[in-house]
């Protein structure tokens, strides 16, 4: 388009003041400032809740003091400060439990209707929606997790799984067409600490909708919930004995495993722990289902809408402070776009707020025990030593308790630590690749294989990487996507049997 | 000598669009027990409160479908929440038409149950109906049950609470909206169960009642081109044959329910669409 | 400026992981003086809008005055950043306002909303507004001509705007509820950037939808990336559907920790609202005096 000649326009009155129109900054100052202008004030959750002194064990429908008469402390991560006392169950209140549950299902569960089983399910889950902030408050206490995600993830989660299972339970038999679908029996329930009510919930719920009683043995660090969780299971009705909790360490655990009055185990926790459980269950006629770790790959193709990408790396690998077993904690990123995306991973954990996890503006929280705060130091320490780049970002972190800023290491290979071992932590291991089939022979090159994720525009390419990940949960163009009706869970060390879904019900039924 | 409490007598309202109205005719018919003494009164509809009741479910129809499996599954089980919570009066009102007094509370708790029971299909239909298809060719192909749209559902004259229920039930978890003719007889628990539905956070125009004569209705029922399929659960032959011309008309499908009352996730499949899709699985 | 392509290429969005980062946004709970400031902030960076076929130099006049002082002075709420009018009334606002405003006069052109009028025409519209007295000239770009794919021509025609606009500055109005994709969206907002827009700016608000939280950080997403790549701070508009307080106070926290502290400034952020002004005031007046406050005691536009 050929250029008019000027035309004169009267001055504009005051129009000196008005900025430049288009002033371009040099190459070294096109740099983003996420200062200090316009600081969020703090905003603490305020409903107080009531946490007892003292804890003790839920059998046969009601609480118990241990045999033993052993507790141990139960501190708040973010603080430091003991938050209570729980009870250290031993080999006798294991073995009380079980026979309490055993009790349970021979007088009155595995005789109940399905629709009955239901309804008390269905009752379960209105409570806990009822209650679910206080139990967000608690959990976030209790476990360090912000109460960002405890209030908007875990919690309507836990309501949505026992929702689920709730009408699942007069239905068994189009879940498995053909066949009468019957309970296991008793099942031993171990699940750990980094979403302690919603693993109590995708063990629980199932569980009873087939028709098989419980012994649950919460983590050790994070027992508050479940025992708000027996009150509930009391005030919806639940008979006695039909849901038994004994909380203490490894030992409590160990001796739960044992016990020669269980039917099934269902363990979610380390692949270490999970195969001294095989161990132990290998020869009895123990039915076994393992959720343990991960170290999934999340991968970036060119193509991928890079923005979004980059809020699914951050999704995937901070999310619960990293806490996650399936997190994306190996970023594999097409060598075409490496640049971009690190560069807008940069700037974007910049604007991740790390503190109390009872400050609604808090995106990461504490990491819940000081030992595993160790573990991920030396981790870190160990991808230094080792060569790798190490990037944070630069918070102000509180005096007490337990934190980590959300951190990536690049100038990293697949034989480096960081790359291998699961570090459970605000880590991400960053690495480039030029081809698809590169990118899937590095995701699959691992023991593990629970999840993994990949991003692209391509149709086609998301459907051939799904079909050739060898991981139990792809994420394409997401990541960290959970619903009651999905089945999650891993391909080799990552553990065996799924939960969630019409599948997830096979590990609770007997079908032959 | 103090005289008996004159009452207040309710006529009983159609329910379009999540509005309660009279009909624009202005009719009304009158409710009798087994006896013949007078119930109560309801109204009379016409062919234009059953065009007004298609328009408003096909209104409906579209935010219903979107709305989350979840979602639909928790209105329902809040619906039985409310029946329960009214279950003597509907007891009540079951038994004055001449039913047996426990024999109409337990009708009240079927009904109930059916809610409950269809309330835990809505997100587990699709995994027991739809499928992924193993196809020769390297695509990925799965099936998925999608609701129809606008659904006429015909109740019988008994029972005349847990019947009705039972194919809205049905019908609705999957994401269709629905129109329902009440028996022509015995209509007043079906309009009190619209009372039910109208407190239980149900979008307006996902189920609409109407009640009125049969016969008057049917034909236009079967002749009207934005009904996407009937549900007969009415028992009565002639209605069948008339209705089953419909199909003739655009295509509108028509299923007919023996046992109207009970728990049948089958009777999904009267009211819903199979789509399958195809991707090519490649790089 | 040329277009080297007939066809912007841009990045692709993802519909789902973009509404959920936007929806993320509302979830900042912002308190006590924090909220004061930021709803300060929020008149500071007003561009109050008249834009009715019944508009009158009155109209204006009463908008003028209300964006001048917006509430009595011991609240200490800044000045709205601009009032935005029709081309016709750019004169008596100038009038009313007078030479050396801290409120400056951006006047809407090239046949606003619909953008559907002869070049020529449009282009002495712009003329015609920017020697009246206006500070800011905000266009509509051909959404048909965008949408049937003619990049190029859409690009040469706001070259030829922004030339028109002498000093002006000029914001450039997508209309994004017409691009309909966030896909659209991305694409006509690196248009307009290449091409000269001061400001990119959602929406006429004269249809539905209008500005949402997910459009406005695709657009400043591009902004960031347009930053970047050659150093400019383009500036951004949402206008229509931002109703109330705490609405505005997302959109302020989206923009502070998508491109940071640089752009929380009327020279770079601008809302277009009409009633949106007098919810904030009520939100003020509330965290000041703390009191639930009702419409009857804040003056009309």
């Amino acid at each position: 388009m050929k250029k008019k000649a000027a035309v004169t326009i009267p001055s504009p009155h005051g129009r000196a003041r008005l900025q430049p129109s288009r002033k371009a900054l040099a190459p070294a100052a096109r740099q983003l400032r996420f200062g200090s202008k316009w600081e969020y004030a703090p905003a603490p959750e305020t409903v107080p809740v009531k946490i007892d002194p003292r804890h003790d064990l839920f059998i046969d429908g009601k609480f118990v003091a241990p045999r033993s008469k052993r507790y141990f402390d139960s501190i708040n991560p973010a603080t430091e400060e003991k938050l209570s006392e729980i009870a250290h169950a031993g080999a006798e209140d294991v073995d009380a439990a079980v026979q309490a549950a055993r009790r349970a299902y021979d007088g009155v569960w595995s005789k109940m209707s399905g629709r009955d089983r239901g309804k008390y399910l269905f009752r379960i889950a209105r409570i806990i929606q009822e209650k679910s902030r206080e139990l967000a408050i608690l959990e976030t206490m209790d476990g360090g997790k912000p109460i960002k995600e405890s209030r908007d993830f875990d919690l309507p989660m836990v309501a949505a799984h026992f929702f689920y299972h709730a009408g699942w339970a007069d239905k068994l038999e189009f879940a498995f067409p053909g066949r009468s679908p019957r309970p296991l029996g008793v099942a031993g329930q171990i699940i750990p600490w980094n979403f302690p009510l919603l693993m109590a919930a995708w063990k629980i719920a199932p569980a009873l909708a087939c028709g098989n009683s419980v012994v649950l043995k919460p983590a050790e660090t994070t027992s508050l919930t479940a025992m708000r969780l027996a009150r509930i299971f009391q005030e919806a009705g639940l008979p006695a004995g039909v849901v038994n909790i004994v909380t203490g360490p490894g030992d409590t655990g160990a001796a739960l495993v044992n016990h020669p009055g269980i039917d099934k185990i269902a363990f979610t926790g380390s692949t270490d722990v999970g195969k001294i459980i095989a161990k132990s269950c290998a020869g009895t006629n123990k039915r076994l289902t393992l959720e343990l770790g991960g170290k999934a790959a999340n991968i970036i193709m060119e193509d991928a809408p890079i923005d979004q990408a980059v809020e699914g790396i951050v999704s995937g690998i901070y999310f619960n402070q990293g806490h996650v077993c399936c997190a994306g904690s190996r970023l594999f990123v097409q060598e075409g776009v490496f640049k971009a995306v690190i560069h807008k991973l940069r700037d974007r954990i910049r604007t991740l707020r790390v503190g109390n996890p009872l400050d609604k503006n808090t995106d990461i929280g504490a990491i819940n025990s000081r030992a595993q705060l160790e573990k991920i130091n030396e981790l870190v320490r160990s991808g230094k030593a080792e060569g790798a780049d190490v990037e944070q970002s630069s918070c102000a972190l509180p005096s007490k308790g337990y934190w980590f800023r959300p951190t990536f290491m690049t100038n990293i290979t697949m034989s480096h630590r960081v790359a291998q071992e699961e570090i459970f932590g605000p880590v991400l291991a960053v690495m480039t690749f030029r081809t698809p089939e590169e990118a899937i022979e590095r995701a699959n090159n691992t023991p593990y294989g629970l999840s993994a994720g990949v991003w692209t525009d391509k149709g086609s390419k998301i459907f051939k990487m799904v079909s050739q990940l060898r991981a139990g949960v792809v994420w394409a163009n997401c990541y960290n996507k959970f619903d009651p009706t999905s089945p999650f869970g891993g391909y080799k060390e990552s553990g065996f049997g799924r939960e969630a879904g019409l599948q997830g019900l096979a590990a609770y039924a007997r079908v032959d | 000598m103090q005289s008996a409490r004159l009452d207040v007598r309710k006529t009983h309202k159609l329910f379009i669009g999540g509005a309660f109205v009279r009909g624009e005719s202005g009719r009304a018919l009158a409710a009798v027990d087994a006896a013949g003494i007078h119930l109560d009164n309801f109204c009379h509809a016409s062919r234009k409160d059953l065009r007004d009741a298609v328009a408003a479910a096909r209104s409906a129809f579209g935010g219903w479908a979107k709305k989350s499996a979840y979602l639909k599954g928790q209105i329902l089980y809040r619906a039985a929440e409310m029946l329960e919570s009214r279950a003597a009066a509907m007891a009540a009102e079951i038994a004055r038409a001449g039913v047996d007094p426990s024999e109409a509370r337990r009708e009240v708790d079927a009904a109930i149950d059916r809610l409950v029971y269809f309330a835990g299909w809505t997100d587990k239909f699709a995994q027991v109906f739809g499928a992924v298809n193993p196809v020769a060719s390297s695509h990925f192909n799965f099936t998925v049950p999608e609701p129809t749209g606008v659904v006429v559902v015909l109740a019988p004259d008994e029972p005349s609470l847990v019947a009705p229920v039972a194919l809205l039930a049905g019908v609705i978890l999957t994401g269709n909206a629905a129109v329902i003719l009440a028996s022509e007889t015995k209509p007043l628990p079906l309009l009190g169960f619209a009372e039910i539905l109208a407190t239980s956070d149900l979008p307006g125009g996902v189920v609409n009642i109407l009640s009125g004569k049969r016969a008057e209705l049917i034909p236009h029922i079967a002749a009207h081109k934005d009904i996407n399929a009937v549900v007969d659960g009415s028992g009565d032959p002639s209605a069948q044959a008339e209705l089953r011309q419909g199909t003739a008309v655009n295509l509108k499908r028509y299923a007919r329910r023996q046992n109207p009352a009970e728990e049948n996730p089958y009777s999904i499949l009267d009211s819903i669409e199979f789509k399958t899709a195809w991707h090519p699985i490649g790089v | 400026m040329t277009l080297s392509v007939a066809k912007v290429s841009t990045p692709t969005i993802d519909q789902v992981m973009v509404e959920e980062r936007a929806a993320a946004f509302t979830k900042r709970s912002i308190k006590a003086a924090a909220k004061l400031a930021g709803l300060k902030m929020a008149v500071a960076m007003m561009d109050l809008t008249t834009l009715e076929g019944k508009d009158t130099p009155g109209k204006v006049a009463c908008l003028c005055r209300k964006a001048l002082q917006p509430i009595e002075a011991k609240y200490e709420v800044p000045n709205c950043a601009a009032v935005c009018v029709y081309p016709s009334m750019v004169r008596c606002a100038r009038r009313f306002l007078g030479e050396r405003s801290p409120v400056r006069i951006a006047s809407v052109a090239t046949g606003f909303p619909s953008g559907q009028f002869p070049l020529r025409t449009r282009l002495e519209e712009v003329r015609r507004a920017a020697g009246d007295g206006a500070d800011e000239i905000d266009m509509v770009i051909d959404r048909g001509a965008f949408l049937a794919g003619e990049h190029r021509k859409v690009f040469d025609e706001i070259v030829a705007v922004k030339q028109a606009c002498g000093a002006a500055h000029l914001k450039v109005i997508l209309e994004t509820g017409e691009l309909v994709t966030y896909d659209n969206v991305r694409a006509a907002s690196d248009l307009a950037m290449q091409a000269g827009a001061d400001f990119i700016k959602t929406s006429t608000g004269k249809i539905q939808p209008a500005a949402t939280l997910p459009v406005t950080l695709v657009m400043l997403e591009a902004i960031r990336d347009y930053f970047f790549a050659t150093g400019i701070r383009i500036g951004m508009k949402p206008a229509g559907g931002i109703r109330n307080a705490k609405q505005s106070l997302a959109y302020l926290v989206m923009v502070k920790e998508t491109l940071g502290d640089d752009w929380l400034t009327p020279e770079l952020f601008r809302f277009g609202a009409s009633t949106l002004l007098n919810d904030v005031l009520m939100q003020i007046v509330k965290t000041t005096d703390g009191q639930y406050q009702s419409a009857d005691y804040f003056s009309l536009s």
